[in-house]
């Protein structure tokens, strides 16, 4: 049988990073076929390779053995492939109608046969939600529903699921799991991408694990257990020197007790120490940042507590936070952290202006300069000058210059998210050397990382985070890739230690 | 050879790039100034009276009001919002200050009407900054505002200056060292512009709002405080530029600055300011102003008809943005 779609010896990077080396990857028509991987595996690549949105540098793709590449998404749709992305890409203003055939809605729209077409086609995936609702009254189970009839209106014969139950309670989960049976009965072949094993093992007829960007194996569910599929998923070399850790531990600085967010963060707690570097684990979208932006004061806490050196901490801002002694580096570096069109000096003490100004607001520009030349010297920042535009420099330059603004804040705690994401390994190795410096300073650390390898190597305790949960905490005797990842699939292996709390 | 020289020579030739690229750098931020030249040499060939000293300090006198708006324009620009309720505040002041200079002296009158200014600015960034609506929509329903209560106090007529108000008519059509009155209030109010862009700790935060503002706010700088503060400085300038054309005029009219806000924006973008925010100077928007005057004194004295002038003006505005953004295209 001739597979659906082929992808053979499929290559594609992006500067210096090999997002997908040498892959090979099938799907029937009526089969599905799931991919698994940790963050950052490839799938995301292979997928949107798959749905025209990236081309491959080398290797060929075959839909029903005809040689084709994909110039855009749009190319692809041609060929009836449609990809439907996590986050949904549904029009919130508009009914569910128009959103289902949003892609080929008529020059003159004929409302009723449009609802009554929408409808069917619900229908048939086993739903009933009412046609002219707007798409923003929706439940995240019901916009999922609507973007698998929205690429159904067409003429799919693959379809490509990227975590699609990630959003959804277990019931609503349940009933997309039957939605993508149906569709396989009908002869669809579908991608499925899940962190959720017990999904995959329930649903795929096989399983490609990809990791760092290669393929090590395609089976069927039943020729392996989960613990040996995780095992292929992580078990990596240590590929990355962490430095010695000589911080001593000093009085508690952070107690977080009760900490509630929607849905995103339920019901966290924990506590951290001076000179203590823990770590917050998990899979992307576990609520490890909306955590984070709590204690910070960016976004606002529906219920719980945070104090700070014992003293109970109405943080309502950013501002307030910063007040309290707390610096936060945020994942999305050029989104959130750096103020990328201005220099390093202007970045570098944006958080401290107040310490390199005079009384009546006037900023001391001597002082300023003084200030971040010793930052940069400290923090070992290549740049042409203290003036040069923050964008001008490398992606581990840039980090170093986001760290800087809370280096010498007089902070007692400081909070890292992702704080080496896009980095290259030698500007890690050193933003692993000046965490560790921090901590040596007395200060508390939370670093949140995907990076397993990095949280072994940082930290001195990693809670491990599950659907805004916290599931466990790990201490370095019982640190393992496997652990962590058990931990946040909800999975307690076989010997599990008795350190594992819940 | 000794590889040493070869590394120093290299060296000096890579500084010497340096310097020409840091030239041609700093040529590129400010040639405004060349458009500008460029306009005057142009100018003395179209009219010989260019260069004479009555029409240079018409011109001077002329944009006075526009350049004082600028500098509250730019700060609010710089943090990415826009105020169209410049000139609508500006005939606000003009008739506030026209009518209270009988009853309270004008010291305090002129002290209220900036008061009241920088209180209509208050609303508009209260609402920006505090409840986070667009400052398009806000600052037009300022402009419409500002505008009806400026008609509704004077009636709908223009206010004569009485006899308190003498010394600010003296001021108006004076002159010290050959400056004329209006044009030194402009010339200090873009000096402490300059000062608070470039000195003032408030003035960089402002800036880097317009580039990031969610790094800023989580550097945990107060962001909607100084947002706020840009539209209060804007609104208070708005009613000194008010002020000022009473002071010129005689009177307090409430048809004073129609259409002032476009003007001001224009000079602003001419400068080399972004709508987007981040990007802009003090000395550029000098400029701006300088040369939508310019443009406009050579076409009176070219004797263009009115409504021509509407349309060159607008081609202009468009030639001098498009040659600022030119050697960025044609690199591309």
């Amino acid at each position: 049988m001739i597979p659906f779609i082929a992808l053979t010896g499929v290559d594609k990077r992006f500067g210096g990073i090999h997002a997908i080396e040498d892959v090979s990857f099938d799907v029937l028509s009526g089969e599905v076929h799931a991919l698994v991987g940790e963050n950052g595996a490839g799938k995301s690549t292979l997928m949107r390779i798959i749905g025209g949105g990236h081309q491959p540098d080398a290797g060929t793709i075959k839909v029903e053995g005809r040689e084709i590449s994909f110039r855009n998404p749009h190319a692809a749709m041609a060929e009836g492939i449609a990809v439907i992305h996590q986050e949904t890409a549904l029009a919130p203003d508009l009914s569910v109608a128009e959103n289902v055939f949003l892609g080929a809605l008529p020059t003159v729209i004929d409302w009723r046969s449009l609802r009554t077409n929408a409808h069917e086609l619900i229908a048939s995936l086993g739903f009933d939600i009412d046609p002219a609702a707007l798409v923003e009254t929706l439940s995240t189970a019901q916009c999922q529903v609507i973007e698998i009839a929205k690429a159904l209106s067409g003429q799919v014969k693959l379809l490509v699921l990227d975590e699609p139950t990630a959003a959804l309670a277990p019931s609503d989960a349940n009933k997309l799991l039957e939605i993508v049976r149906r569709l396989r009965s009908r002869g669809v072949g579908i991608v499925y991408i899940s962190h959720r094993l017990e999904e995959v093992f329930a649903i795929a007829d096989r399983i490609t694990v990809l990791k760092d960007g290669k393929r090590v194996d395609t089976l069927k569910p039943a020729a392996v257990t989960m613990d040996e599929l995780i095992r292929k998923m992580v078990g990596r070399p240590l590929s990355v020197l962490f430095p010695e850790r000589h911080a001593t531990l000093g009085a508690e600085v952070l107690k977080v007790t009760g900490l509630v967010r929607g849905h995103a963060v339920r019901n966290v707690s924990f506590t951290l120490r001076a000179g203590e570097v823990v770590g917050l684990g998990g899979l992307i979208g576990s609520g490890r940042t909306e955590v984070a932006r709590l204690i910070f004061g960016a976004d606002m806490r529906d219920s719980g507590t945070i104090e700070l050196n014992q003293q109970l901490l109405a943080i309502r801002s950013p501002m307030a936070a910063v007040k309290a002694g707390i610096g936060f580096v945020p994942e999305d570096r050029k989104g959130q952290g750096a103020v990328l069109s201005m220099p390093i000096r202007v970045n570098a003490t944006l958080a401290s202006l107040k310490s390199v100004s005079r009384p009546g607001g006037f900023l001391a520009f001597g002082r300023e300069r003084a200030f971040v030349a010793k930052l940069m010297e400290q923090l070992r920042i290549k740049a042409r000058s203290m003036d040069a535009d923050v964008s001008t420099l490398s992606g581990g330059n840039q980090q170093k210059v986001v760290l800087a603004k809370w280096f010498h804040a007089n902070g007692d705690l400081i909070i890292l998210d992702e704080p080496t994401r896009g980095v290259d390994v030698g500007a890690k190795v050193e933003i692993y050397t000046l965490i560790n410096q921090l901590a040596e300073r007395g200060k508390a650390v939370l670093v949140i990382s995907s990076e397993h390898q990095e949280l072994m190597g940082l930290c001195d305790r990693i809670l491990v985070m599950g659907e805004g949960e916290i599931r466990g905490e790990l201490r370095p005797a019982d640190f393992s890739e496997e652990q962590i990842l058990a931990l946040s699939l909800r999975r307690v292996p076989d010997e599990a230690p008795a350190a594992l709390i819940h | 050879m000794n590889p040493s020289a070869v590394t120093s020579k290299t060296h000096q030739t890579q500084s010497g790039h340096a310097n020409a690229r840091q030239w041609w750098s700093v040529a590129r931020r400010f040639n405004t100034v060349a458009i500008l030249i460029v306009l005057v040499i142009a100018a003395s060939f179209v009219s010989s009276d260019f260069f004479s000293v009555p029409n240079l300090s018409n011109i001077s006198r002329q944009v006075a009001g526009v350049g004082i708006m600028s500098v509250g324009m730019l700060l609010v620009v710089l943090t990415g919002g826009i105020d169209l309720s410049v000139g609508s505040i500006a005939a606000l002041g003009s008739v506030l200050s026209a009518m209270l200079i009988p009853q309270y002296g004008l010291s305090v009158a002129l002290l209220a009407t900036l008061v009241v200014g920088g209180f209509c600015g208050f609303l508009s960034g209260a609402l920006i900054a505090w409840f986070r609506l667009t400052p398009f929509v806000v600052t037009l329903a300022m402009m419409t505002i500002a505008r009806g209560v400026a008609m509704i106090i004077s009636n709908g007529s223009p206010i004569l200056v009485d006899d308190p108000g003498q010394a600010l008519l003296d001021f108006g059509r004076h002159s010290y060292f050959g400056v004329p009155g209006p044009t030194l209030v402009m010339l200090i109010v873009f000096v402490i512009g300059a000062v608070a862009l470039n000195w003032l700790r408030a003035g960089r935060v402002v800036r880097a709002i317009g580039s990031n503002e969610e790094a800023v706010r989580l550097s945990g700088v107060p962001v909607a405080r100084h947002v706020l503060g840009t539209y209060v400085s804007s609104g208070l300038l708005a009613a000194l530029a008010g002020i000022i054309s009473t002071s010129r005029a005689g009177v307090g009219a409430p048809t004073v600055g129609v259409g002032d806000e476009l003007t001001v924006i224009a000079a602003v973008v001419i400068g080399g300011a972004s709508l987007a925010g981040g990007k802009g100077g003090t000395v550029n928007t000098l400029m701006g102003v300088l040369i939508l005057g310019v443009i406009g004194n050579i076409m009176n004295l070219a004797s263009v008809p009115g409504y021509h002038q509407q349309v060159v003006m607008g081609v202009i505005i468009v030639a001098a943005v498009l040659s600022q953004r030119g050697a960025r295209f044609w690199r591309r």
